[in-house]
């Protein structure tokens, strides 16, 4: 699988390190529910199709971008 | 059908070739309704539908299917069993399933091939040394076989492994369960299916469900691409598409899912008599009976549902390969090949009821499914048939997260990731 970089272009997936789902929004600090943040570190969406997810280009420039995958098919498409 | 399996009906067949063997279970249309479903013909399914006839009198149940007997992960693994486990929860329900393991081929009258050629994780610093002493200490206080190895005891056990002043991570000692070892893998699903059939089970393959029938918030039955299905009691045991089916039922769980490859060789002359795993990358290694080197490591590291690896992880197994065993570099690969795996974020599986009435939930089984597979079955029956947990899968209820009581044994699962 290629990744692509928006400042290095494609590049080898393994030049990269995978941040995750991007869609969940992370709860604001000092929030004392537990259930939402439960929620938020424990609970996935597991989509078997389009994905937004982070990723790092951890061995290149570093940068965090996000990105739309197919989890079904690992192709990629726009970023969102 | 059934006929017990037995040296006089081999001879028997060997003497007459014209009569094939009848086929090992019977492929019945599904009824309209079963007083229990168990969703995944795969070692959990068809070891829940076991137990559920032969412990609970449950006959009247169906195993569905989406493809074929054995097509799923419990054909796909490095066929490893072991029970070196040390939080409690793990530790005594992995011993359990050892347990079951050793008597299995009798129990099934199924040749299933259990080899107790132990298993010996190597230790790379004389701080996991130490770890690996704590470990075998809760063990052996649970009844559980584990010594404790130094260098030289290692060297003697493994004379392969590199040991020279160049190694890239020393050898320092192991730890080693003598009962651990392997299991011919599809025997195992064969041997469930062949033994449910014969207690009145239907085995229906080819048979994907596709949604579930809701009365409120209770779970009645199932959709499928043969038809809808009632029943009183419905389990799921997936794996891979756990929180697929789960989310058709309008559960989220703690599961992702995540492609995991395994690699096997060229067969060679028997040399690796042990299944070996060590401490610097999660790594492990056994010889099949065919003299191929199976192994395995990680997870890619992303959520996927492809059953497809990715090339990085091939190469950094195959790394760690060589630096334990140089001879390894002169071995081709023969096969390669990738499944999916829930992937739970403590690395611990999911046994137990779920928040809609007559619905049970088995799944999230990270790198451990086939281990666990006899035991898995046997606890999973008891919760479907008394709507309550077994004591040996207390620990593995879908809410532990909300109450604070993860499984954390090793540091892996899909968290290792997301870090």
């Amino acid at each position: 699988m290629r990744i692509p970089c928006p400042h290095c272009g494609q590049r080898d997936v393994g030049e990269f390190r995978y941040g995750g789902d991007a869609s969940k929004a992370r709860p604001a600090h000092g929030t004392g529910d537990m259930k939402a943040w439960h929620d938020y570190y424990f609970l996935f969406d597991n989509p078997k199709g389009p994905h937004d997810e982070y990723w790092q280009h951890v061995l290149g420039c570093r940068q965090w971008f996000k990105l739309t995958r197919n989890t079904a098919t690992n192709e990629i498409g726009e970023q969102p | 059908m059934f006929k017990p399996y037995s040296a006089l009906a081999l001879a028997k067949h060997a003497l007459s070739p014209d009569r094939p063997w009848p086929r090992a279970w019977n492929s019945p249309e599904p009824k309209s309704s079963y007083d229990a479903i168990v969703i995944g013909g795969g070692g959990h399914g068809l070891a829940t539908a076991y137990y559920l006839a032969k412990n609970h009198g449950l006959t009247n149940v169906a195993v569905l299917e989406r493809n074929y007997i054995g097509s799923g992960n419990v054909g796909r693994n490095t066929t490893i069993i072991r029970s070196n486990y040390m939080i409690d929860g793990n530790t005594q329900f992995f011993e359990h399933s050892l347990k079951l393991w050793e008597g299995l081929s009798h129990e099934l009258n199924f040749n299933c091939m259990v080899s107790h050629r132990g298993q010996v994780v190597l230790a790379v610093s004389p701080a996991q040394l130490d770890t690996f002493a704590r470990r075998g200490n809760i063990m052996r206080l649970n009844g559980i076989d584990a010594e404790l190895l130094d260098r030289g005891q290692v060297m003697k056990l493994l004379p392969y492994l590199d040991y020279s002043k160049d190694a890239r991570w020393p050898i320092y000692g192991g730890i080693i369960q003598e009962r651990a070892g392997t299991v011919r893998h599809d025997a195992v699903a064969w041997g469930y299916a062949r033994a449910a059939d014969t207690l009145g089970v239907h085995i229906i393959e080819n048979c994907e469900v596709t949604g579930f029938v809701m009365d409120g918030d209770k779970a009645v039955g199932v959709e499928t691409s043969r038809g809808k299905i009632l029943a009183g009691k419905i389990g799921i045991a997936v794996a891979g598409h756990s929180s697929h089916v789960a989310k058709m039922a309008g559960l989220r769980v703690p599961i992702e899912t995540h492609v995991l490859q395994a690699f096997v060789t060229e067969p060679v002359k028997p040399m690796v008599d042990h299944v070996i795993s060590w401490g610097a990358e999660l790594f492990y290694l056994s010889q099949s009976d065919k003299g191929g080197m199976v192994f395995g490591g990680h997870i890619d590291g992303f959520n996927t549902y492809t059953q497809r690896g990715q090339f990085p992880r091939i190469q950094t197994v195959a790394e760690c390969a060589v630096s334990l065993l140089p001879l390894m570099s002169k071995l081709r690969l023969l096969r390669h090949w990738g499944g999916v795996m829930d992937m739970t974020p403590d690395g611990s599986p999911f046994i137990g009821r779920t928040e809609r009435p007559n619905l049970y939930f088995n799944g999230g089984w990270c790198y451990q499914g086939f281990k666990a597979t006899p035991a898995s079955g046997w606890t999973f029956a008891h919760t479907i048939a008394h709507d309550e947990e077994h004591e040996l899968n207390r620990a593995y209820s879908l809410d532990r997260f909300e109450k604070g009581r993860e499984l954390d044994e090793f540091g892996i699962g899909n968290w290792t990731y997301k870090q």
